[in-house]
């Protein structure tokens, strides 16, 4: 294969490829190998600790805290959307005393640890609203934010044409928002969309901290009771990786799908992709 | 190619559906002590009228707040639809002096954040939660008690060289967040204290080494050194003192001060204190400490 | 206002700790995800793999999850470390995976002809990737990067739970002990984390602006 970076190898270069990718592997075994006998030595690949992931009344446990988990972020993202939409058509605003606060909430609920927010939400309003919407609505502020960014550049991606037509043909401004840009431009932005989710998924486990018997929590308490922290540790990050990945991939299908129908899917910045602060 | 695919993963789910029916954890997790405690639910209990044990009484149910990731004193397992414990125990003996039977109790987790809030927000009505007694608390919300009088130690590795809280000046120990023991043995020990969630965690550490000492109360330290006699011990004096009591919302409600008092020393003499412990904590071989007097109520 | 103002050593002192971690971890990740991002780009497929692996775990799990594995794995494996070590380790692992895919959508961004003419005269991967491709995909790579680094800033708060007395750590105690003053105290820490995010995008902005100054003198079009 070639690329920018390489020409197609001939024999020589075949062989240097295949001779470091033997030598990668060899080492990558030699050190899997090595970290494997001291695990064992530690006993963590013994029955005790890994006996609770096959009791059925554990992984009931396990498989509800995903459940738990999976509705706070649906909850949140549904919401998120209708934020982001909000806060998007703000700082589109003619009107200054509408741009300038959305602009403000929007900046400051990007650039405060989504640690922090849910924290505070908590300890300042969790005796009315409880865990899970200190969780959600900290996750909808973050993540909603986040969405106003992307429904921004995706109402500013939709061809110029579209906008002149609609207004040449006499709409107004807010007519031609919501008749014309808007339904174009959540197509474009469908991929960024469900990359958010993903991001939304992982913030859940922030819930821990509350604590609200999310996915890692109940993993903590199976730990405690059986001692193996770093085997459910292990557990917990299979079960994020799987659902995630499978998102990510939805996320790529639908990017592939929009651009052979002729759009650039937009995406939001690399960062906002890590999490809000412990995503 | 899609078919192949689809095949391997429905493979693999059969596969991981049998493997999962063979596991038989937490099936002797239930406690193995002989002694159960009885709690007596009195049937018509008699209170002044517009008192709050009247209101509970006349209910018929109870929300107590109390730990579920602290093993011995309050936990709820992953599996479990209540917690299991010392206070939780405790909990259900005055329960059942206000006519509440067991399964009419509503618990509630208190992390250490949050006991004074969920009872000045009328969250919870009681909180046993290894409560300590402190007159700043006092100011907020009313204290019973105490029902159990411990101190702060340290839990350090078999083989440590630590014996004394002096040792442990200048290390890195482990406690939990918002607990008195981090404070004291900052400003007390000029130790740098390292805070997580629970005392799990700090137990955990200890044994694979990450630190060298946790500090908490001592009778949580003896229940953990008791799970791993051969690689756990606790050392040093007692260097602080902790008085557990039983945290209710007003604290200018004297009646339901004496009324917990009373429950708290009824138990002392009807043996139900005795037996809750040896059921909880006192598996771990730990000697039934003397029950504490009780303060007077103001 | 009073409660933030009198303990302002705590508050100072749990920034100091973020802005440590910060650097540290930041510095720490962006020379790993290069090298990652590079592995991702190589002609050996071995190292591709091996690089989208990497990025496939770190970036579909959670941060929590990743201090979980972190603290209680590398005991295990006989590594043991302070606590600020700890922490860094798994802050950077995590960072790492997103600087790559930063790095390599930057490597992406340059025009497939500026490597062609680099190999037409007889550079080599290693020659190309560092005398032509990099310099340029550095301007490219900035808004990226500075995303990263900014939500590396807010990721740090997680070692709040995890042992180390950061800002949020420190706002936890303080809305504790304080309950009267709970949004001074919010508002504060975090005007604290707005403040050290402002500061990246303007390192960002001003970094980008000189990379194209620097572009302008050398561009031959």
């Amino acid at each position: 294969m070639s690329s920018t970076l390489f020409d197609a190898p001939g024999a020589r270069g075949l062989r240097r490829q295949r001779t470091a990718s033997a030598v990668t592997v060899l080492v990558l075994l030699v050190l899997a190998g090595l970290a494997a006998a001291k695990l064992n030595a530690e006993g963590q690949f013994s029955v005790d600790v890994w006996e609770p992931f096959v009791t059925p009344d554990y992984m009931e446990a396990l498989l509800e805290g995903a459940w738990v988990t999976v509705r706070a972020a649906v909850v949140a993202i549904l919401l998120s959307i209708i934020f982001g939409t909000l806060f998007a058509f703000g700082r589109l605003s003619d009107r200054f005393w509408v741009r300038w606060p959305a602009t403000l909430v929007v900046e400051f609920f990007r650039a405060v640890p989504l640690l922090m927010l849910i924290l505070a939400m908590y300890l300042i309003y969790g005796e009315v609203i409880g865990k899970f919407w200190s969780l959600v609505l900290g996750l909808v502020l973050y993540n909603g934010s986040v969405l106003a960014e992307v429904f921004r550049a995706g109402i500013l991606a939709v061809p110029h044409g579209q906008s002149e037509a609609a207004y040449a043909v006499g709409l107004r401004k807010g007519q031609v928002m919501r008749l014309v840009l808007l339904p174009q431009a959540v197509r474009i932005m469908l991929p960024a969309i469900i990359s958010q989710s993903v991001v939304a998924l992982k913030d859940t486990s922030l819930g821990f901290v509350l604590p609200y018997e999310e996915l890692t929590k109940t993993g903590q308490s199976i730990a405690i009771e059986f001692n193996n922290y770093f085997a459910t540790a292990i557990v917990l990050a299979v079960m994020f990786i799987v659902v995630n990945y499978a998102l990510s991939r939805l996320a790529v299908w639908a990017e592939r799908r929009m651009s052979r129908a002729g759009g650039t899917a937009v995406r939001a910045p690399k960062g906002d992709l890590m999490g809000g602060g412990g995503g | 190619m899609l078919l192949t695919r689809t095949y391997a993963l429905a493979a693999a789910v059969l596969l991981a559906g049998t493997i999962a029916a063979c596991g038989e954890a937490g099936s002797e997790g239930a406690s193995e002590s002989d002694v159960e405690v009885e709690v007596e639910v009195v049937a018509n209990p008699d209170f002044p009228e517009g008192s709050t044990m009247a209101e509970l009484a006349e209910a018929g149910t109870i929300r107590i707040g109390t730990k579920f990731d602290q093993p011995g004193l309050g936990f709820k397992s992953a599996t479990a639809d209540t917690p299991v414990g010392f206070d939780v125990e405790m909990g259900k003996i005055v329960a059942g002096q206000l006519g509440i039977a067991e399964e009419d109790i509503t618990w509630e987790e208190t992390i250490s954040d949050n006991r004074e809030p969920f009872l000045m927000e009328d969250k919870v009505d009681i909180v046993l939660a290894t409560y300590s007694i402190t007159a700043e608390r006092r100011g907020f919300v009313g204290q019973a008690g105490p029902y159990y009088v411990t101190g702060q130690q340290l839990l350090v590795a078999e083989d440590s060289d630590i014996a004394e809280p002096e040792d442990v000046e200048g290390e890195e120990v482990c406690s939990v967040t918002g607990s008195t023991s981090i404070d004291t043995i900052e400003q007390e020990y000029g130790a740098t204290a390292r805070g997580f969630g629970t005392y799990s965690e700090c137990v955990q550490q200890v044994l694979n080494g990450s630190f060298d000492a946790m500090t908490t109360d001592g009778a949580i330290l003896l229940g953990y050194a008791a799970e791993n006699p051969d690689e756990l011990e606790v050392v040093g004096k007692v260097f602080s003192e902790e008085r557990y009591g039983i945290g209710y919302q007003d604290p200018a409600d004297t009646e339901m001060c004496e009324f917990l008092n009373g429950v708290i020393t009824d138990s002392y003499e009807n043996g139900t204190w005795e037996a809750a412990f040896v059921s909880t904590l006192g598996e771990a071989e730990v000697e039934t400490p003397e029950p504490p007097a009780v303060d007077p109520c103001k | 206002m009073e409660a933030l103002w009198d303990n302002r050593d705590l508050v100072l002192s749990g920034f100091g700790q973020t802005l440590l971690l910060l650097v540290v971890s930041g510095s720490l990740s962006l020379a790993i995800g290069t090298v990652l991002g590079s592995f991702r780009v190589s002609a050996v497929p071995a190292l591709r793999a091996t690089g989208t692996a990497y990025v496939t775990v770190f970036r579909n799990t959670p941060l929590l999850v990743i201090f979980l594995l972190t603290y209680y794995g590398l005991p295990e494996l006989g590594i043991q470390a302070p606590q600020f070590w700890r922490a860094t380790f798994a802050l950077t692992l995590y960072t790492a995976a997103f600087v790559c895919e930063a790095v390599r959508s930057g490597v992406n961004a340059v025009p497939a002809g500026q490597a062609e003419a680099a190999r037409s005269i007889g550079m080599g991967f290693g020659q190309t990737l560092r005398l032509v491709v990099l310099p340029q995909a550095f301007r490219a790579v900035i808004p990226p990067l500075a995303s990263v680094m900014i939500a590396l800033t807010k990721n740090t708060s997680l070692v709040a739970v995890f042992g180390i007395a950061d800002a949020t750590f420190r706002m936890r105690g303080l809305i504790n002990n304080n309950p009267g003053d709970v949004y001074a105290i919010f508002g504060g820490i975090a005007l604290g984390y707005v403040l050290i995010v402002a500061v990246i995008s303007l390192a960002a902005h001003g970094l980008e602006r000189a990379g194209r100054a620097g572009m302008g003198r050398v561009a031959v079009r």
